[in-house]
C-alpha cells in the first residue's frame, strides 16, 4: 500500500499545481523525485510531526490541498493539538496519510505502534476515515482526496484482503445471512475465514468515518458485530446511535487496551489480540450463543 | 483613537498586560508595513498577519476596528454570548484574523505553511509576520519551526513581544534561540524603530525583539 500510495501521490504532485506533501522524514527516499521536481511544494520538514501539521495548515489556508505522511503514532498521537488546531479550529484541510497503525510494526514495539489513532480522529469533527483493505483500494482514494478541501486520514497497512473492492465507501453485503458482522479495510478477510459455514451477513467498508449508518440499520436487524483493525469499541458510539431505537446486541472486536508487550509479526499480534480467523470465531460463536 | 477603542474593551483585565504590550507593534504592522485593508482582505497575494500570543487580543481588535475590518461596536462585550471577539481570535468569525489562536506554540508553524504557499503559488510580494510572546518561546513547537526555517532560508518575519515572562528565562537572550536569523532589536515603542525593523526584506527569516516594559514589574 505505502508503495501505491508514493505512486499516486508523486503523481499527483505532477498533474495538479495545487497539491502538496509534507514528510517528516518517513518516506523520504521513497518521495525523492517528487522532492526534486517540486521543491516548492513538496517538503521534508526533517523529524518535526507538530511543524508538519502546523506546514499543513498554513498552505491549506493559502488555498493548497497537503498530504501529510508518517508513521501513525507520530502523525496522529504526537502531533494530536495541532490536527486539532491548526486544522480543524483553522476550518481548514489536509489529507494525512499514515503507515504503522495498530501493530504493524510489530518488532518496533510500543513506540511505533498507534492503536488509538482512529479514536482520536473520533474526538475531533468532520473527519473522513478511510481504511484500504488492499493496495488497489488506495490511488482512488488519494485522488478524490485532491478534489476537495475536506480533512482526510487514509490508513495504510500492511495487512490486505486476497481482492479490492473499490466501492467501499459505502456497507457493501459480500456473504448474505442472518446475524450481521461488519468487517473494516483489512479485517474483511479473515472475517469471512471467521465466519465460513455461519448463518451470518458479511459486509464490508473501507470507509468507516463517516460511517454508513444508514446501511447498518437496514442490515443489522437486532444483532451487529463489528470487526475493526484498531482500538476495540471505536465504532460503539456510531453504532449506538445508528441502532438507538431499536433492540439490539452488539459486539465490538478490534484491538486490545493492554499493550501487547512482545514483539514477533504482525500475525503474531493479531493471534494475541483474537483478531486472526480462530479468534475471531471463538469470538463471534461465543456471541451468537 | 485606537487606545480609545482599546479602553472599550473590558472583560479580560487578567490579560490587560500581554494585550497593551502589542498595541504599538500592531498599530505599525496595520498603518505602515502590511499591504492589507478591508478590500483586500481575501486576496491570495495579500500580506499575511498572523497573532501566535493569541490570549490577550485587545489591541488587535482595537487596530482591527480603527482599520475598518470590524465595526467599532463590536468592541463592546468581547467574550459574551453572541460577541464575535472571544478573549482568543477565532479566524472563522472575524474578518481579517488569519489564524485562531490562543494556545502557544502554533502561530509560527502555521506561519511558516504560510508562507511556503505564498512562494509555492508565485506570489513573491507576499510577506507573512508572526507575533509570538517571550515565554511562548518555551513551546518546543516554535523550536521546530524556527530551525526549518532558517535551514530553508524561508523569508518570513517573526516578532517576539519581549515582556520577559518566560519563568526560566532565556541564556543568550532571545535571538541566541534564533540561530540562522538575521535580529533587529527595538524599542517596543516606538514607532518608527518598529517601522524599520519590519520593512527588512531578506531571502531569510528575520526575526524582531520588541522590548517592552517587564510583565511582573
Amino acid at each position: 500500500m505505502r508503495e501505491t500510495f508514493v505512486a499516486t501521490t508523486t503523481a499527483l504532485l505532477d498533474e495538479d499545481p495545487r497539491t502538496a506533501l509534507v514528510l517528516a522524514d518517513i518516506s523520504a527516499d521513497a518521495f525523492a523525485p517528487a522532492l526534486r521536481r517540486h521543491p516548492d511544494r513538496a517538503l521534508n520538514v526533517g523529524i518535526r510531526e507538530q511543524l508538519m501539521v502546523g506546514v499543513g495548515g498554513g498552505l491549506a489556508l493559502t488555498g493548497m490541498r497537503p498530504y501529510l505522511h508518517s508513521y501513525a503514532p507520530f502523525l496522529i498521537d504526537r502531533a494530536y493539538e495541532q490536527i486539532k488546531l491548526d486544522l480543524g479550529h483553522q476550518d481548514a484541510g489536509a489529507v494525512l496519510v499514515s503507515i504503522g497503525g495498530s501493530y504493524d510494526a510489530a518488532a518496533a514495539g510500543y513506540t511505533h505502534q498507534s492503536p488509538g489513532d482512529v479514536a482520536l480522529l473520533d474526538t475531533l469533527d468532520g473527519w473522513t476515515v478511510r481504511v484500504p483493505g488492499h493496495r488497489d483500494e488506495v490511488p482512488a482514494m488519494l485522488r478524490e482526496a485532491a478534489r476537495h478541501d475536506d480533512r482526510v486520514y487514509v490508513r495504510l497497512g500492511v495487512q490486505e484482503n486476497a481482492g479490492a473492492h473499490p466501492d467501499g465507501q459505502r456497507l457493501r453485503v459480500l456473504r448474505r445471512g442472518g446475524p450481521l458482522v461488519l468487517a473494516v479495510g483489512p479485517m474483511l478477510d479473515p472475517v469471512l475465514a471467521a465466519t465460513e459455514g455461519l448463518d451470518v451477513t458479511v459486509a464490508y467498508t473501507n470507509t468507516p468515518r463517516p460511517l454508513d449508518t444508514e446501511g447498518l440499520r437496514l442490515l443489522a436487524e437486532g444483532e451487529v458485530m463489528v470487526v475493526e483493525p484498531y482500538l476495540a469499541g471505536t465504532s460503539a458510539r456510531l453504532v449506538s446511535e445508528a441502532l438507538s431505537g431499536l433492540p439490539h446486541r452488539a459486539l465490538h472486536l478490534g484491538v486490545g487496551r493492554a499493550e501487547v508487550r512482545d514483539y514477533g509479526t504482525w500475525e503474531d499480534h493479531a493471534r494475541a489480540h483474537g483478531l486472526d480467523a480462530a479468534g475471531l470465531r471463538a469470538s463471534i460463536t461465543g456471541f451468537l450463543g | 483613537m485606537t487606545v480609545t477603542m482599546l479602553r472599550r474593551l473590558t472583560g479580560d483585565e487578567k490579560h490587560a498586560p500581554s494585550a497593551h504590550s502589542t498595541l504599538d507593534v500592531i498599530r505599525v504592522l496595520y498603518e505602515r508595513v502590511l499591504r492589507i485593508t478591508p478590500a483586500t482582505a481575501d486576496a491570495p497575494d495579500r500580506d499575511r498577519f498572523l497573532l501566535s500570543k493569541g490570549h490577550g487580543p485587545a489591541a488587535y481588535y482595537a487596530v482591527l476596528a480603527d482599520r475598518g475590518f470590524i465595526p467599532e461596536d463590536w468592541l463592546d462585550g468581547m467574550g459574551r454570548w453572541h460577541s464575535r471577539l472571544g478573549t482568543h481570535p477565532d479566524r472563522v468569525l472575524i474578518p481579517g484574523v488569519e489564524v485562531g489562536t490562543g494556545s502557544l506554540g502554533h502561530g509560527l508553524g502555521l506561519a511558516v505553511g504560510t508562507a511556503l504557499g505564498l512562494r509555492a503559488q508565485g506570489y513573491p510580494r507576499a510577506r507573512t509576520f508572526v507575533l509570538l510572546g517571550d515565554a511562548e518561546l518555551d513551546e518546543g513547537s516554535n523550536h521546530e519551526a524556527i530551525a526549518y526555517a532558517a535551514a530553508i532560508r524561508l523569508p518570513l518575519t517573526a516578532i517576539v513581544i519581549d515582556n520577559r515572562s518566560a519563568t526560566h528565562g532565556w541564556p543568550g537572550g532571545i535571538p541566541a534561540r534564533f540561530p540562522g536569523w538575521s535580529v533587529s532589536l527595538v524599542d517596543g515603542h516606538d514607532h518608527d524603530q518598529i517601522e524599520k525593523a519590519l520593512s527588512v526584506r531578506d531571502d531569510h527569516p528575520h526575526l524582531v525583539v520588541a522590548t517592552v516594559e517587564p510583565k511582573w514589574s
